[in-house]
Parts: C-alpha cells; sequence; structure tokens
C-alpha cells in the first residue's frame, strides 16, 4: 500500500510571512439544514465545535468546522481520524436529509503566519483584511488571484487557506509571490 | 465596477466574485402557450437606460444565485434578494423609488 502525501508533500517557503503547506488533513464536507439537530450532532462528533455562524469557523477538540455556504459546512479533523469520524457522523446523521462525504484527499490546505500575513492575504484575495474587518473565526470563500479558495483567520493570528488539490502549485506560487522578501507595503 | 452584497453570504464582494446570469424574472406562460408567448420568453430581453433586475451567482463564493436591482447607467445597485421570488420584494421597490421616481421595468414600477 502506498503512502498518503499531500498535494505539495509540506512545500515551505520564507518571506515577509511564513508560507507552510499544511500537509495532510482530515475534511469532511457536510450537507444539509444546518439549523437540524442531526446535522448539529455530526459537526459536535467529528470537531467537537458548535456548528459555526454564517461566514465563521468555529474550533472544537478535534477540529474546526467552517461555514461554507447556507446549507454546507466544512470540517476539519486529523487525516487518519477522517474515515472514523465520517462513520461517527453518518450515524449521527441517521435518517436525516443530509450528505457527508470525506474529501480530504481532494483539497490542499495553506497556513500564513507571520507579522505581514494580513498584507500578504490581502494581495491575493479582493477582500478587506484591516483589523477590525477580519479577525479570529472569521471565513470567507472568494478567490485567490484566478482560483476558487477560502481563507479564515486561526485563534493565534495565522491564516488557513484551502484549495482544489489540482490547483495546489498555483495556489503556492501566488503565495510565495506575495511573501517575496522586500514586497512589504505596509498597509495593514 | 458593481459591488454586490450576497444576501446569502451576508458579505459585499466586488463583481469579479460573481458570475451574471443575465435579466431576472423572466416568465414562461404555459401549458398552451402561444408561439409568441413562447419566443418573448426565450429571446425578448429589456435593454434599459436606467433600473434593471438581473440574475447573479455568487460563483467564487457560496455558489448560489440571486437576484439584484441596480442601474445600468450609473452602475448603482440598488439592492439585492433572494432568488425565491417571482417579483421584486417591496423593500427594493421602494429603495428604487426613493432614487429613480417614476421607475418601471416590464411590468413592474
Amino acid at each position: 500500500m502506498s503512502e498518503p502525501i499531500s498535494a505539495l508533500n509540506g512545500a515551505r517557503f520564507d518571506g515577509i510571512a511564513r508560507i507552510a503547506e499544511a500537509g495532510l488533513t482530515g475534511m469532511i464536507t457536510l450537507r444539509g439544514d444546518l439549523a437540524s439537530k442531526p446535522v448539529k450532532a455530526a459537526v459536535a462528533a467529528v470537531t467537537g465545535a458548535k456548528p459555526p455562524g454564517q461566514g465563521q469557523i468555529s474550533f472544537g477538540k478535534t477540529g474546526a468546522a467552517g461555514w461554507m455556504s447556507p446549507d454546507e459546512l466544512m470540517l476539519f479533523c486529523p487525516y487518519a481520524a477522517a474515515p472514523a469520524l465520517l462513520a461517527k457522523a453518518e450515524a449521527a446523521l441517521g435518517r436525516a436529509h443530509a450528505l457527508a462525504v470525506d474529501v480530504s484527499d481532494a483539497r490542499a490546505v495553506f497556513r500564513v503566519d507571520g507579522a505581514a500575513a494580513r498584507e500578504v492575504m490581502g494581495k491575493l484575495f479582493p477582500i478587506d483584511f484591516a483589523p477590525g474587518a477580519f479577525e479570529p473565526g472569521r471565513l470567507r470563500r472568494s478567490r485567490m488571484g484566478q482560483i476558487a479558495a477560502a481563507v479564515w483567520m486561526e485563534q493565534d493570528g495565522g491564516f488557513g487557506v484551502i484549495c482544489f488539490r489540482s490547483v495546489a502549485g498555483y495556489a503556492f506560487a501566488l503565495l510565495k509571490e506575495a511573501a517575496t522578501p522586500g514586497s512589504a507595503v505596509g498597509v495593514y | 465596477m458593481l459591488i454586490l452584497h450576497c444576501p446569502y453570504c451576508g458579505v459585499s464582494a466586488e463583481e469579479t466574485e460573481f458570475a451574471p446570469g443575465g435579466e431576472a424574472h423572466i416568465k414562461r406562460f404555459g401549458p398552451g402557450a402561444s408561439d409568441e408567448e413562447f419566443r418573448d420568453y426565450l429571446f425578448a430581453r429589456e435593454n434599459p437606460k436606467g433600473v434593471h433586475f438581473e440574475r447573479w451567482r455568487h460563483a467564487y463564493g457560496c455558489g448560489k444565485w440571486f437576484h439584484a436591482a441596480r442601474c445600468t447607467v450609473t452602475l448603482e445597485v440598488f439592492g439585492t434578494y433572494p432568488a425565491q421570488t417571482t417579483e421584486p420584494p417591496q423593500a427594493i421597490r421602494d429603495a428604487i423609488s426613493a432614487k429613480r421616481p417614476g421607475w418601471s421595468w416590464r411590468e413592474f414600477e
């Protein structure tokens, strides 16, 4: 059996911000009525977090739950535990009209840390990343350069970015370019 | 550039995050529609100078369709509202009337 590896196998870059491909991350997409009990129970079973509000990401003991649309959540969990947690989620959903699928290998996750992280994000997304406008716990689906991507802010002030695995190389190149040493503008 | 408010995400985002979907509130007649009604459903479109109603999709966001009321001359957006409606809600009509008194668009005014 071959070992699973992430899209860029943990590639890193140090510039005005630290860019790192997060490596293997468990991801479960959950669709359904977000206000219904079975869906809330499934979120708790996978992440230990409360269901996030509109445009938010909530963090729990075993993962995080990000709000993707009015009827869709992305649940983050440890990669190895994803199949077991998916089974738990499906048990929690029961016969409810909802869908949970393991999409861990379909997406790439990046971490952006450092003092200029807001600025690096601001160069790539059409989003206001000013302090006060974008704070920890906020999640936005948008576009990064020419690709669809979602960005959120962790409790420690770092950013997480996910995009489709097939465009991981492009996403990393964009982030590297935006974090080129000496390219700080000093907006935020 | 347009800045549209997605009624599902609750965010105001710029035009490149959205995909245009043509005219809103197109009505299909039937069953038993006449050839003229079916022709108009397929091909007859408004081309107004001023108030216009359009469908947009938050393609890079939640992926949902919604409606937008805007002015084709100034690109001013009067408001956006969910797609699950067959005519502009009263709040949107009032917002347009406040800025463009006497406006009309198809059968709406």
